[in-house]
């Protein structure tokens, strides 16, 4: 009896405890609440104050070339001339828009214009499959029929029948984030191991030093008409397209040099404490390198691998253009010569995505230098 | 008196450990020179010492007279100008896993935890055991210094004591010959020193490694030391005094402090270092 007493009462004694502890915690919840949606808050903030000015400006800017474009047509062919192109801006016709800093909201319907229009095209795709199948079915069954004479040589393949129509928007985006992948990855295959052999030996990191201070400054136009003659040369007699190819190995070899500089150094400034370790303990070289230089250089080689990324982001735009690769950089150089009405806000829409692209970029590496390296970064 | 008495006793010791095979550590004509712009900086010169097996011996001095450096050259970290080192006889070559350091920081490498730090040197000396043998010794002397709950902890999420320890256990797994401290607890709070000091004697006295220890504190030297050496203030720095301790071993601190020869260990050695 005696022991149902005490065991009611801690029950009890728990139950009175409960919303106490269920309170502490929300309100603990809450501040934290508090503080992200405080922090969230701050941000919706200063986004409307930048699309405001943003807005303001566009706006002065329109009615100033509006302006001059009717004194000038006051001037040059008098008072019914203004007043048709005041009218003509008036009512919103394309032929006689201001073509200025376009306004957030024609940077958003450019926007929405942009993904109706892969949707049309998409819609495209399949119609041109759908209409291609037929013959690409023939194509392909020649090819089997005739393997044995095509892997003899005596016979071409025939190649199937692809959708050559405009690409996409999001198409675009891909080329362009493919290409950024591909030169990062070069650089970190070129950097990282040239980083980290360079750091190991002082004599060697002298001998490499002129050609790090010579060619990290090259501008990445350079980049591309160098690697653009050496790989013409290797495609020569192959029709094939040739701008992916070399437009990633410029990026790359453009972006690398942050990675290697900073492998290089992280390499180089081990803490001596770590490498007095490894000096007692007697450990090989192998894994010298693998368990004490390479987990200790780790933070700065993922600082280094975060500049090469953003650095390919931003150097992409001009060598895609040079390499008349179908990424962002064409299309933004397209629209700017395009001079159509949407053009300049389609020209906005590429700059955003281009940059969030690259801040999602950016938070992507830092997930992963979190994950892997043993001293954590936050993110600015 | 009290002088006449060390040097009796340093005149004992060299009867009773006459045979050459008793001397772990020989350190004869040691000389270390920094070559400066302005000419040769001498170091460390015409530095003997002879440490028998099993023994345990502090080293005082004041700072910068060269004792991290004459460690160092132990250690085979710092190459020695002139003279020579020997363990058991054989002149030193290089760093080696047979003289074990203890650093003044931990040195810990940050990203692996407390098992796999100390695993590190034990992989590296019993590579000829099973994993599961090398990893029990490991275990063992992580238990032994009171590591016992964080073997899978970061090295970095320790405190500097907790580090430390960790530190004492990867020096004494690889089982070294001779063990070189290098003041490892300069830089803990005089609480956890103590604390370090016991773990410390405790794992020394069941493993008896001949053992080196660069103090700036008179009480740690006298309470871990078979003998506490005195170095002379650099340049030309060499071995000032010698003087014994002939406390029973096992010790406590208590047992140090209320035994009557304790004082007067103290104004030596600090009449010794203010002189």
């Amino acid at each position: 009896m005696g022991q149902d007493i005490t065991l009611k009462e801690k029950s009890q004694r728990t139950s009175i405890l409960k919303p106490v502890i269920s309170k502490i915690t929300t309100v603990f919840k809450q501040e934290k609440m508090f503080e992200s949606l405080k922090k969230l808050g701050i941000t919706v903030l200063s986004i409307t104050l930048f699309i405001g000015l943003w807005h303001l400006g566009s706006k002065a800017l329109y009615n100033k070339e509006a302006n001059f474009t009717i004194a000038k047509a006051l001037e040059d062919q008098g008072q019914a001339a203004a007043d048709a192109v005041q009218a003509c801006i008036a009512s919103g016709d394309s032929s006689c828009q201001p073509n200025t800093l376009p306004s957030p909201s024609q940077v958003w319907t450019s926007l929405l214009a942009l993904i109706d229009d892969y949707y049309i095209i998409k819609q495209d795709k399949i119609d041109d499959a759908i209409e291609n199948a037929p013959l690409n079915a023939e194509i392909r069954q020649f090819n089997i029929d005739n393997a044995a004479q095509i892997a003899a040589g005596d016979i071409e393949a025939r190649q199937e029948i692809e959708y050559t129509g405009r690409s996409s928007f999001l198409d675009i985006v891909v080329t362009s984030i493919k290409t950024v992948f591909a030169g990062f990855l070069l650089a970190l295959f070129i950097a990282v191991p040239i980083g980290i052999i360079i750091g190991l030996s002082p004599s060697l990191r002298n001998a490499f030093n002129w050609f790090i201070q010579i060619f990290k400054p090259v501008s990445p136009v350079v980049w591309y008409l160098l690697v653009f003659m050496i790989v013409k040369t290797l495609y020569i007699g192959n029709s094939s397209d040739n701008s992916f190819v070399i437009s990633f190995i410029s990026v790359g070899l453009c972006a690398m040099w942050a990675t290697l500089v900073n492998t290089a150094m992280g390499v180089a400034s081990v803490d001596q404490d770590y490498i007095n370790v490894a000096k007692v303990l007697k450990l090989g070289t192998f894994q010298k390198i693998f368990k004490v230089i390479l987990p200790s250089s780790l933070p700065l080689i993922f600082t280094g691998l975060r500049i090469t990324l953003s650095v390919a982001w931003m150097v992409l735009i001009a060598i895609e253009l040079l390499a008349q690769s179908k990424g962002l950089g064409l299309f933004v150089w397209e629209e700017f010569n395009n001079g159509a009405n949407d053009s300049n806000a389609k020209i906005l829409v590429a700059m955003f995505v281009i940059g969030i692209i690259g801040f999602l970029l950016d938070r992507l590496m830092l997930t992963v230098q979190n994950a892997v390296s043993f001293n954590k970064v936050e993110g600015v | 008196m009290n002088a006449i008495n060390t040097k009796q006793n340093l005149a004992t010791d060299n009867v009773i450990f006459n045979s050459s095979n008793d001397v772990m550590l020989d350190l004869s004509e040691l000389k270390k020179v920094y070559p400066t712009p302005k000419g040769d900086y001498i170091v460390l010169e015409n530095l003997n010492l002879k440490i028998m097996k099993e023994e345990f011996v502090t080293i005082i001095g004041h700072s910068g007279c060269g004792k991290t450096t004459m460690l160092s050259m132990i250690a085979g970290l710092n190459p020695i100008s002139g003279g020579s080192i020997a363990v058991l006889g054989k002149g030193i070559k290089g760093p080696g896993p047979d003289r074990g350091v203890i650093f003044q920081s931990p040195s810990l490498m940050p990203w692996m935890t407390t098992l796999e730090n100390v695993m590190l040197g034990v992989n590296q000396v019993f590579g000829h055991v099973s994993k599961k043998q090398r990893q029990d010794i490991a275990k063992y002397y992580l238990h032994k210094v009171g590591m016992e709950d964080s073997f899978n902890k970061k090295a970095k999420e320790l405190s500097q004591g907790m580090q430390q320890r960790v530190g004492i256990a990867r020096a004494f797994a690889i089982k070294p010959k001779v063990l070189l401290l290098d003041e490892p607890f300069g830089m803990l709070d005089s609480l956890t020193r103590g604390e370090l000091q016991d773990i410390l004697i405790e794992v020394w006295n069941k493993e008896k490694i001949t053992a080196v220890m660069i103090t700036h504190d008179v009480d740690e030297a006298i309470f871990l030391a078979d003998r506490v050496v005195m170095m002379t203030s650099g340049p030309r720095a060499k071995i000032g005094d010698i003087l014994d301790i002939n406390f029973d071993r096992p010790r406590t601190r208590k047992s140090v402090l209320d035994h009557d020869d304790y004082y007067t260990y103290r104004k030596h050695l600090i009449d010794f270092l203010e002189h």
